[in-house]
């Protein structure tokens, strides 16, 4: 055989390949056999706005004095917890305990969550029962178990200190010091604790290709696709706010069920973040989980307590290099956080 | 003659108008989607819809996970089951007022019918 003949029967067959592959694809579309992907990677770009309520758009003065509510630790009854004792900024605004401790030391029935980003979450707690954050705010101040404050007297006390006054009033000018304004305050300055969105991820969303491992890139895949992540954690916060019951051991805590009576709800819990995911063990609404990797070995079975389970909870199976990979992908969510200044407290 | 002619028109008139009238108060079947996490009449976002007492909305599932439609409103109580892509699930609204929906799962999926 000549060279040009060689040449040209290789052309032939390259060709015959390249035809071949597309018909393949093309057939195996056809048959909805196209792996399923649930969101899109430009889904993952920060575009989203926060929704703030009008009668309490942020400012400079507002965020100043919910800054220092949250660091204070006169809002408990004993005058030793405040909102940052247990969403603590060096530890992502968590506390990196299994279980949150409250009031007398005792130990609560969840953890704590991080609160980055949470101006975007329009269901709070776990269990989501507070529909803003204004309300949400009194809720962990009052409740028997955490800082167990009487908030007529916590009015009084911050009436009695000048600084506070000063604050109350340039932040909200002829509102006083209310239940209401603490909680406007408090939940200003929650809505300014917000990612960078400078992960690896984020970078290689907005266009940085060499910005994610190739192992990280095919961990994104799996988290979009086969391992069915992205049905929950979706967006550019890695949540769509939705509750499920995902099949955790969850003793008699049913959950949202305490405050929507349908079924599906018993034992379900708020989906959260994944930001910041390697700074924020243990895991899950209640600590049970140490390590990513057995958080994934947690879904690899579809969940341990199957009872009233979210149809969305389907075993899945991964080899050691996918459960890899998903390890790789969730640690390029990982930001470069700058440092917070905290507050001197008025006197 | 005439009286005859006149007791005609009369009865002619009386059925027509009773047909029309059915035919105004007829229910209507009404199609609300679920899609991209969000309820969508003809391919729009809706948070709040008008309805005719009698009227039903099926609650037509688009999304490739799935949707549990419900409402605790006192006018109507019901609960959908969770149900996936492809499936709708009817529910008749029989009585005048307000009915607050939501996607337990989903539960930034509001809707308000409101009935008349």
């Amino acid at each position: 055989m000549k060279v040009g003949d060689y040449m040209s029967n290789v052309r032939q067959q390259k060709i015959a390949a390249h035809v071949a592959i597309i018909f393949a694809i093309v057939f195996l579309v056809g048959l909805g056999l196209s792996p399923q992907v649930f969101a899109a990677k430009s889904d993952y770009l920060p575009n989203k706005k926060m929704r703030i309520p009008k009668n309490n758009q942020l400012t400079p003065e507002r965020i100043e004095l919910g800054k220092a509510l949250f660091f204070d630790p006169r809002l408990s009854d004993t005058n030793q917890m405040s909102c940052a004792t247990c969403h603590n900024p060096s530890l992502y605004w968590t506390d990196g305990l299994k279980k949150a401790v409250g009031n007398k030391s005792q130990q609560l029935k969840r953890a704590t969550p991080t609160i980055v980003d949470v101006g975007h979450s329009r269901h709070l707690f776990w269990d989501g029962r507070a529909r803003s954050l204004e309300e949400q705010a009194s809720g962990p101040i009052t409740s028997s178990i955490e800082m167990n404050q009487d908030i007529q007297v916590l009015i009084g006390e911050l009436k009695a200190i000048p600084g506070y006054v000063e604050l109350f009033d340039k932040a909200y000018p002829g509102e006083g010091i209310t239940e209401k304004t603490i909680g406007k305050g408090l939940a200003s300055f929650e809505r300014s604790i917000v990612s960078a969105f400078n992960s690896p991820f984020d970078r290689w969303v907005a266009g940085d290709e060499d910005a994610l491992s190739t192992a990280a890139k095919r961990g994104f895949e799996l988290f979009d696709g086969k391992a069915r992540c992205s049905v929950c954690h979706e967006g550019q916060h890695f949540t769509d706010g939705s509750f499920h019951n995902i099949g955790l051991n969850n003793g008699d805590d049913i959950g949202r069920y305490e405050f929507v009576k349908v079924n599906i709800m018993k034992g379900a819990f708020k989906t959260p973040t994944l930001r910041e995911i390697t700074r924020t063990a243990p895991y899950m609404h209640n600590g049970e989980y140490q390590t990513l990797e057995e958080v994934i070995e947690h879904y690899v079975k579809g969940g341990v307590n199957k009872s009233n389970l979210s149809p969305e909870m389907k075993a899945v199976k991964l080899t050691q290099r996918e459960k890899s990979d998903l390890v790789e992908f969730l640690k390029a969510l990982t930001e470069q956080s700058n440092p917070i200044t905290v507050p001197i407290l008025p006197n | 003659m005439m009286n005859k002619l006149f007791t005609g028109i009369f009865t002619l008139s009386i059925i027509l108008a009773t047909t029309s009238g059915i035919a105004l108060v007829q229910a209507k079947d009404i199609t609300i989607d679920q899609q991209n996490k969000t309820f969508l009449l003809n391919n729009k976002k809706v948070e709040a819809i008008t309805v005719n007492q009698g009227d039903t909305i099926h609650f037509m599932n688009k999304d490739p996970w799935f949707h549990n439609i419900f409402s605790l409103s006192d006018l109507k109580t019901f609960d959908l089951g969770s149900y996936p892509k492809g499936v709708s699930k009817p529910v008749i609204f029989d009585k005048k007022g307000t009915v607050e929906i939501e996607c337990a799962i989903h539960p930034n999926m509001f809707l308000e019918v409101t009935v008349k």
